[in-house]
């Protein structure tokens, strides 16, 4: 493979420490070197420009089922956005349901090399997988949902860890999932029911647990297992007034529990899309933002991890495992509604939505993503998300930073707003002055959320013996500019790095890359009750048989299987 | 005022797509310039003036500027998309999606258009002296933003779901329409001066329908309200009064719930 030495440029890493001192990075065999190591490499002038480890996104919908139902559903979303093919670039399409060959090229663009699939609803891994095969560049891994699973209730209504851990491995191997994703826990399952589960005491029908049980269960049976991610969790109550307070009580599940994993990780739960369950008030008149209470709980609790879910104030899909959310927000906008039920494993519904500069609440939710990062002590525990494309399209990660970075841009958007006194009431964000650095941008982008996902020894920095995921962009750091050259830089990286090879030169794509499929095979002790238990249900309940289920080689064809130990 | 005049020499093999048939397009070229603007057979890319003899020039601003687009347009869609001002007389028949999201302006078309003209409209002039397509005024697919503004006019009959999503402007038929008008509409008023068939107003908010002809089946939401003299479009005459539909969310205003209205012509 071929040798490059990206020389001069202003570093951001979190792994090595380096805060925009000019360095020299060096790449060979896919890996990063020391320079000392190159024989003949193909160099790169970076002097003048930024150097960081391409990014990892923590939580994005980008394949699947239910993104294909958005697809499908909203032909709007595709009018007059078609590229067509030209050169090495297939053609692309789509906004905020990209095709899967645009959710590629458009993340790279962004210099992200690494997305995470962020809830695969364990029937249709095999849709999941597919989607994932035909995204080029990206490494990706997909995380089956668990917390309205039949098996998991069953088990975990008499705390069985050793037998969820069991399923749970089971699962992992069977869709070739990467960690364990809960979705309004108990809520789905209680949709199905014409009801749902509103706080973490809430019993579910007919099983008779609560989503208590549920989180704690799933958080004891993950670490049981040691996987490389922690449970990855969207609570209960998403998106209504006054939520913070099932929030900070789902938190509080995690405390007094502590990582067994072998893949460097400190959290035990990874709380996704905060801005979305950071609610004050009781109505939609008074709701406000409990940011400031939400992060003093983050902020003191080193177990604990957490994504936005930034609003970017874009006409954008909503879609989610949370079917019952996707109700009541049909019944609030009158737009279109999808809405699937998932055998004995989850549920999903899928509802268009504007994010209006000129509505109140949709300004309150964006100043709310941003205190959630602004109030961050630490930002290698807080990550840039939109919950694509649920707050926003992934394509504005870039306008993001320009906001976090910025105050005169924060400053320029609430001029924006139609409703700016109001919004500056109910929040705390015009209080706020800081400015994030890059280096800081690299924490909560790169070296933060590859810690998170267990996966520190290959991605989210430059140190030698990580994959050589580097993204060079077209801006000085150390010159002033005027906030929106942050987007324009960010959002076009001038090359791009993955695993060794240029995807990106001179801001073209340039290669398709060899993307891979990170998925994780959990060994555990033999469980005939488990392995009965699953035989069983596919018998009696499912539509397929088990012979059918599992997801086999060809769906991934250059797969990256994360091996664990949990035979005791 | 300038006028391009088009005329069609080669027809395409496939659908020609030329949304670059505009005087905001044209505003400010000259004949061999208006004649490189770019156009789609398929996948691919190919240039005006290879399906179209072009003389004439165009006026400085879109608003100074005739298009007159002659010969067989049947296999050409998306005449005056988008268009902000200026005249379009169209001598033919044309194929889909003519005067589609145009904002302003004027689009006579002296022939028959297929399915989608005035798609997403939200300003101007469509004038058809012909019979239109399914889907007139009617919002994309998928869409919930249908026509919002301007005037559609139709000298003859109009096919299957007419303003669909219509939240404003105006749709006036002379002839019949097939089914399906006005579903989902929050605004906007269509007067059919024919006959209708069935399945007017489903799902409508609010907007107003008024049938001059016959109605084969009135939807079950709607209901008899009473009798009123009025003047539609030149016509006066007693209208039968329904509201609907029933089974929809209504706004209140000042205590009132407002609802979509249907008036039909009580002939003796």
């Amino acid at each position: 493979m071929a040798e490059y030495l990206i020389k001069n440029g202003f570093v951001f890493d979190p792994v090595l420490g380096i805060k925009g001192d000019a360095a020299d990075i060096a790449i060979k065999d896919g890996k990063i070197v020391e320079t000392t190591a190159l024989s003949s490499p193909k160099v790169i002038d970076a002097t003048g420009k930024t150097v960081m480890a391409g990014g990892v996104d923590v939580h994005s919908h980008v394949a699947g089922p239910k993104v294909n139902v958005g697809r499908n559903f909203r032909p709007e979303d595709k009018l007059f956005g078609y590229k067509a093919r030209s050169g090495i670039e297939r053609m692309q399409g789509g906004f905020s349901v990209p095709t899967t060959i645009r959710t590629g090229y458009n993340y790279a663009r962004m210099g992200y090399t690494t997305v995470m699939e962020a809830a695969m609803p364990p029937l249709y891994a095999r849709h999941t997988h597919e989607e994932m095969r035909d995204t080029p560049i990206l490494d990706q891994g997909a995380y089956p949902v668990f917390g309205n699973n039949w098996f998991v209730l069953e088990y975990l209504k008499n705390h069985e860890i050793e037998n969820t851990a069991a399923y749970i491995a089971w699962l992992l191997k069977a869709t070739k999932g990467y960690a364990v994703k809960v979705v309004n826990p108990g809520g789905t399952e209680a949709w199905a029911w014409g009801l749902n589960c509103e706080n973490v005491h809430d019993p579910v029908p007919y099983f008779d647990i609560t989503p208590a049980q549920i989180i704690k269960g799933l958080i004891e049976a993950n670490e049981y297992l040691g996987l490389p991610h922690s449970m990855h969790m969207h609570a209960n109550n998403l998106g209504n007034p006054g939520n913070y307070t099932t929030t900070l009580d789902s938190f509080k599940l995690s405390e007094g529990i502590k990582p067994n994993s072998k893949f460097g990780r400190d959290q035990v739960m990874h709380h996704t899309h905060v801005q979305f369950h950071s609610y004050g008030g009781d109505s939609w008149a008074n709701v406000e933002s409990k940011a400031k209470e939400i992060m003093a709980y983050v902020n003191s609790h080193d177990n604990l991890t957490i994504d936005m879910g930034q609003v970017t104030l874009d006409e954008t899909t909503t879609m989610t495992a949370d079917g019952p959310f996707e109700h009541h927000l049909t019944e609030l906008n009158h737009l279109k509604w999808a809405n699937v039920d998932v055998e004995l494993e989850t549920g999903s519904g899928v509802v268009p939505y504007v994010y209006s500069p000129g509505i109140k609440v949709c300004a309150i939710q964006w100043a709310i993503g941003l205190e959630l990062a602004l109030l961050a002590n630490d930002p290698m525990r807080v990550f840039m998300t939109t919950d694509h494309p649920n707050a926003g399209p992934f394509i504005r990660y870039p306008r993001i930073m320009k906001w976090l970075m910025s105050q005169e841009a924060r400053d320029q958007q609430f001029d924006a707003f139609k409703h700016k006194d109001k919004v500056i009431d109910a929040t705390n964000l015009a209080g706020i002055d800081r400015e994030l650095s890059l280096y800081e941008i690299a924490q909560m982008t790169r070296a933060g959320p590859a810690k998170a996902l267990g996966l520190a020894h290959m991605y989210g920095g430059l140190a030698p013996g990580l994959e050589a995921d580097v993204a060079i962009y077209d801006f000085n750091p150390n010159e002033p500019c005027a906030p929106d050259a942050i987007e324009t830089a960010f959002g076009n990286a001038e090359h791009l790095f993955k695993a060794g090879v240029q995807v990106i030169r001179d801001h073209e794509i340039a290669s398709n890359g060899n993307k891979r499929t990170l998925w994780v095979n959990a060994k555990v002790n033999e469980n005939p009750q488990v392995m009965r238990d699953v035989k069983e249900k596919f018998l009696r309940y499912y539509t397929v048989t088990f012979n059918n289920y599992e997801v086999t080689g060809h769906y991934l064809p250059n797969p990256y299987v994360i091996e664990v130990d949990a035979t005791q | 005022m300038e006028t391009v005049t088009l005329t069609i020499k080669n027809q395409p093999g496939l659908y020609l797509e030329a949304d670059t048939i505009t005087p905001d397009a044209f505003a400010g070229k000259k004949a061999e310039e208006i004649a490189g603007l770019p156009v789609y057979v398929g996948r691919d890319e190919h240039k005006l003036g290879e399906f179209f003899e072009i003389s004439g020039k165009a006026g400085a601003t879109a608003a100074e500027t005739k298009i007159v687009v002659k010969g067989d347009l049947s296999r050409v869609k998306y005449i005056g998309m988008k268009m902000t001002a200026g005249e379009i007389v169209v001598d033919g028949n044309a194929d889909m999606y003519v005067g589609a999201w145009m904002q302003g302006g004027k689009i006579t078309v002296n022939g028959n258009v297929d399915a989608f003209a005035g798609t997403g409209m939200k300003g101007g002039e469509l004038i058809i002296k012909g019979n239109a397509g399914n889907y007139l005024g009617a919002a994309y697919r998928g869409d919930w933003r249908g026509m919002s503004g301007g005037k559609i006019t139709v000298a003859g009959n109009a096919g299957s779901d007419l303003g669909t999503f219509m939240t404003g402007g105006e749709i006036v038929v002379g002839g019949d329409v097939d089914v399906h008008v006005a579903t989902h509409a929050e605004g906007g008023k269509i007067v059919i001066k024919g006959n209708a068939k069935s399945r007017l107003g489903g799902q409508m908010v609010e907007g107003e329908i008024y049938v001059f002809g016959n109605i084969d089946v009135m939807m079950p939401g709607f209901a008899y309200r009473e009798d009123v003299d009025i003047e539609v479009d030149g016509t006066k005459g007693r209208f039968a009064l329904y509201e609907g539909d029933l089974g929809e969310r209504h706004r209140k205003r000042k205590g009132q719930t407002i609802y979509a209205k249907l008036y039909q012509q009580i002939r003796a």
